[in-house]
């Protein structure tokens, strides 16, 4: 299938007619930024942004899921037995997400879908996803994809790529989930030569827009233990306020605590699952009291040491990182992925 | 106030030379623009990384926790009134501390500066040294800006920007704004009806992520393991279920209560624009009602929880 | 897609409190679901996650041997909520056990060697599996000389008593019980630390294979004492502890660099333990 343009004018009614074969994910303002939102009765979506404040990763991986569900009532021949929920994910879509954050989703799926175990929770709504994606007119100063793996036009991780041409857009379909979401969608037609030149034109000018180059080369090549012992963390480490504002807003982070919750009437509960973050001093508590990490300096460290060295290590295919640039915009005492990146790199 | 970073070396220098402090607790300037980052200097050799602008809204008091060495610190009026509750409530000692008092023309609200320019990106903010201006640079774009109408909502009402508890100044004192309503934001909320209110608080409340900024940027929040993290009774739960979010931070409020100096950096913190200082500052007005306590004014003032007094009001006994 | 978060649903047939101070408790599992203990089919020196409905997960290392039918056995030290919850339930309580899961102790390597087994305190748990599963009948020629050095803190606090006076009279093994202390007259074992019954006890690490299991300071102790007899690194084997919630390698929790303990582990190699960062 060729390429469509849809005009900006009939862009909302493609997306909501795209309503009646997907639940349809759409950057929203809200306040002062823009998130992902259902597109419902009532919801505006909004492109004039450069990135949404929370990346998309709620979508495979929502920040407090239910897993299990159980009945402690005794009169019942299955109490304390958890059951699996009759939970049908219907198609998901989600339009406007940007190259860097589609891309985090095959690095998270690497954590995910392992050949020993298989994390159906996550896997069936990643599945599910179709990734429309939109090109980065206009990157932020603080990205640095290129570094990453990832680009302001990169395909990895999208099934259709939106090209913002002016007064339309360029949807390129990537994949046959693309093909099969374009030809779901009313209206458009196909995209001509010139449209296509345009296009083209976009992405070349932008490659030289990503100002924020991260040398990370050198990083498989060091020694762990030297990193890990090297003098500079105890610096990195000091601002830091162990909040989970990085681990949170970033989209490659996917660390999970699992929890029971009971009620009383009836009594029952669910086995869920919430976001965690290894900046909690809890993180790591043994029930012996034990706490390999229970000073900040270290659980600085682990962050950067998993993002930029135990996931080159383990994996040997680039570092746990897309450059989007959120922890560097929004750590609240600004410590900067780049600057431990570059420390890291030349140690 | 980016003028006082000269001074600021050389104080540094110095207390770090002369051995009067072991380390000194200062900022270094952002890699992002409206930002600096909380440094620890230990050499003399060291001190030109310290640096000081109207953007260094973080609350440096939050370090001193479980230190035990000497301390030289930066502190404008409100981080100075916490470091004299830090000292009353036994998480450092005076003579630890060497405070180098900074009195305080008011920290540059960043949600409001990008709203000033329409959300374009910022790519650079250059203070003026000795005035109330600056300069917001970005793509294709130049903006000067006055401070005075950009300020943190903690700063627009601040009663006490010149520090209270100090070892020795930066500069000369500010003069303290007055005509000041402190409490209009609060008045409002307080007027509302029951079932509006309710609702004002789960609107503020609906996009937090429980990330813990806000808790863990404020010097009050010291506990080993907070109420939050407990597991054994589990008071709170860890989901983002709204209740347990609500929960959290009324709690957290409450245990701020009669401590609280509205340093703002817990709203400047908060990743996803939350009002919190709308949780603690009822309570700060409570409390100067009530008891007509302001937290941290002085070393030999107890707090009003803290302490009975005869006069303490009881029209609630009935 | 199989769910591997899912528990197999068990009943409680038997509750044995092993210490004196009543904080160490041996459950044994029966499998509600029979066809379930076929697919638990599980290695000495595995771990499992065992599962309480309401109260949570807590990964405990499997006591029995798998040449153990019909049940299956974990000793569980009350620490926290679940473990306090789990030694208040009844014989005839139904909850859940989530495995095998982690690696074993290395048993393709150990053939035709002298195993020397040293543990210490409540680690002894897969250790006492490992034991059992060697002497059994079919397994024992697979193995030269088993030396077995046990200590606890008193003579309350060892695990498994019965058995191990049982296995301190076979002449297939050397077994060799120790206290920290004891005020016992009739105290016919060794009175003295771990480290230091093993120096006595262990004079060769020819065709030899360590596994060491105990709290971090007796660990710590016994190094020295294997590499001064020049055990290799290599033939020393430890069982790891971490914060676990998974036990599957992907929540994140018990990382030691690249590799999860749950998943990679527990068992390691001192060798290898040596390649990775000390963050444990």
């Amino acid at each position: 299938m060729s390429a469509k343009i849809f005009s900006k004018d009939e862009w909302v009614g493609v997306l909501e007619g795209l309503k009646d074969d997907y639940r349809v994910y759409v950057p929203v303002r809200e306040g002062d930024y823009h998130n992902f939102r259902v597109l419902e009765a009532g919801t505006r979506p909004s492109f004039d942004f450069q990135n949404t404040r929370m990346s998309a990763k709620f979508l495979a991986e929502p920040q407090s899921e239910r897993m299990f569900v159980y009945t402690l009532d005794e009169k019942d021949p299955d109490a304390h037995i958890l059951k699996e929920e009759e939970k049908a994910i219907p198609p998901l879509a989600v339009v406007g997400i940007r190259p860097c954050d589609a891309y985090a989703f095959k690095l998270v799926r690497r954590n995910f879908d392992t050949p020993d175990y298989k994390d159906p929770f996550w896997i069936k709504r990643y599945e599910a996803t179709t990734f429309v994606g939109l090109g980065c007119n206009d990157p932020c100063k603080t990205c640095f994809c290129a570094s990453a793996g990832s680009g302001p036009f990169d395909r990895k991780g999208l099934d259709v790529l939106l090209y913002d041409i002016g007064d339309a857009y360029l949807a390129q379909p990537l994949t046959d989930k693309g093909e099969a979401l374009l030809d779901k969608a009313a209206g458009g037609k196909e995209a001509d030569d010139a449209s296509w030149k345009t296009a083209q034109a976009l992405t070349r000018q932008v490659a030289g827009k990503i100002s924020s180059r991260v040398p990370t080369d050198k990083l498989k090549d060091k020694d762990v233990n030297e990193l890990y012992g090297a003098s500079f963390w105890e610096d990195v480490a000091f601002s830091c306020i162990n909040c989970g504002t990085c681990t949170y807003l970033c989209p490659t982070c996917w660390c999970f605590d699992v929890q029971d919750e009971v009620q009383r009437l009836p009594m029952a509960g669910d086995r869920i699952r919430n976001w965690d973050s290894c900046m909690f001093p809890l993180f790591t508590l043994h029930g012996s009291g034990h706490n390999p990490r229970s000073q900040k300096t270290e659980r600085v460290r682990q962050r950067f040491m998993h993002k930029l060295k135990y996931y080159v290590d383990k994996y040997d295919n680039g570092i746990q990182c897309v450059g989007c640039g959120r922890c560097v915009q929004f750590c609240p005492v600004n410590i900067d992925i780049r600057k431990v990146a570059e420390k890291m790199n030349s140690l | 106030m980016i003028e006082y970073t000269q001074k600021i070396r050389e104080t540094a220098k110095r207390l770090l030379s002369d051995g009067v402090v072991d380390v000194f607790i200062g900022y270094r300037k952002g890699s992002v623009p409206m930002m600096n980052e909380p440094v620890l200097v230990r050499d003399p050799g060291d001190v030109e990384v310290l640096h000081w602008d109207s953007n260094c809204g973080l609350n440096l008091c939050n370090y001193l926790t479980g230190r035990t060495d000497k301390v030289g610190i930066l502190a404008t009026g409100c981080v100075s009134r916490n470091i004299v509750t830090h000292v009353i409530e036994n998480q450092i000692t005076r003579e630890q501390l060497h405070i180098v008092g900074v009195p305080c023309t008011g920290i540059i609200n960043h949600r409001a500066v990008k709203r000033a320019v329409k959300y374009r990106e910022i790519t650079e903010v250059v203070e003026e040294p000795g005035s109330g201006r600056f300069t917001v640079k970005g793509p294709g774009y130049e903006e000067t800006l006055e401070k005075t109408g950009l300020l943190q909502l903690n700063c627009a009402t601040c009663r006490h920007r010149n520090p209270v508890e100090y070892d020795e100044l930066v500069a000369d004192a500010v003069p303290e704004q007055e005509d000041i309503q402190e409490f209009k934001d609060v008045e409002k909320i307080e007027a509302m009806e029951p079932d509006k209110k309710w609702a004002f608080f789960e609107r503020a409340i609906s996009s937090c992520i429980r990330c813990y900024a806000c808790r863990n940027a404020c010097p009050l929040c010291y506990c080993p393991t907070c109420f939050v993290d407990e597991s054994n009774p589990q008071w709170v739960g860890k989901s983002i279920d709204p209740t347990d979010t609500m929960t959290f931070h009324f709690l957290r409020a409450f245990h701020c209560a009669g401590r609280c100096t509205d340093c703002g950096a817990c709203e400047r913190v908060c990743p996803v624009g939350i009002p919190v200082r709308q949780f603690t500052k009822k309570l700060n007005k409570d409390c100067i009602e009530l008891f007509d306590w302001e937290a941290g004014l002085s070393l030999e003032s107890r707090p009003p929880l803290d302490v009975y007094r005869k006069e303490d009001p009881n029209d609630f006994i009935r | 897609m199989e769910n591997p978060y899912l528990p197999y649903p068990v009943r409680i047939d038997n509750i044995t409190t092993e210490t004196e101070d009543r904080n160490l408790k041996t459950f044994k599992f029966v499998f509600i679901n029979p066809e379930d203990e076929a697919k638990f089919a599980y290695t000495p020196g595995q771990f499992a996650e065992l599962s309480i409905a309401g109260k949570g997960e807590i990964p405990i290392g499997i006591a029995s041997s798998p040449t153990e039918k019909g049940h299956i056995d974990f000793t569980v030290n009350k620490v926290g909520k679940v473990t306090t919850h789990l030694h208040n339930m009844k014989e005839g309580d139904v909850m859940g056990v989530r495995g095998p899961l982690g690696n074993w102790y290395p048993w393709e390597e150990m053939e035709g060697k002298n195993v020397v087994i040293i543990g210490g305190g409540f680690a002894f748990t897969t250790l006492r599996s490992s034991i059992v599963y060697m002497l059994e009948p079919e397994n024992r020629s697979r193995f030269e000389n088993i030396t077995v050095v046990y200590g606890a803190r008193s003579p309350g606090m060892l695990l498994y008593k019965d058995e191990l006076m049982e296995w301190e009279k076979r002449d297939d093994l050397d077994m060799h019980i120790t206290v920290d202390g004891t005020d016992d007259p009739d105290w016919k074992y060794n009175i003295g630390f771990v480290p230091a019954v093993t120096e006595q006890k262990v004079t060769s690490a020819e065709n030899a294979i360590a596994i060491v299991c105990g709290p971090p300071i007796m660990i710590r102790f016994t190094q020295p004492v294997l590499e001064k007899l020049d055990f290799p690194p290599e033939n020393i084997i430890l069982s790891l502890e971490n914060r676990m919630k998974c036990g599957i390698g992907i929540c994140g929790h018990c990382n030691i660099g690249e590799k999860f303990v749950c998943k990679d582990g527990p068992v390691f190699s001192l060798a290898r333990l040596k390649e990775l960062p000390p963050d444990y």
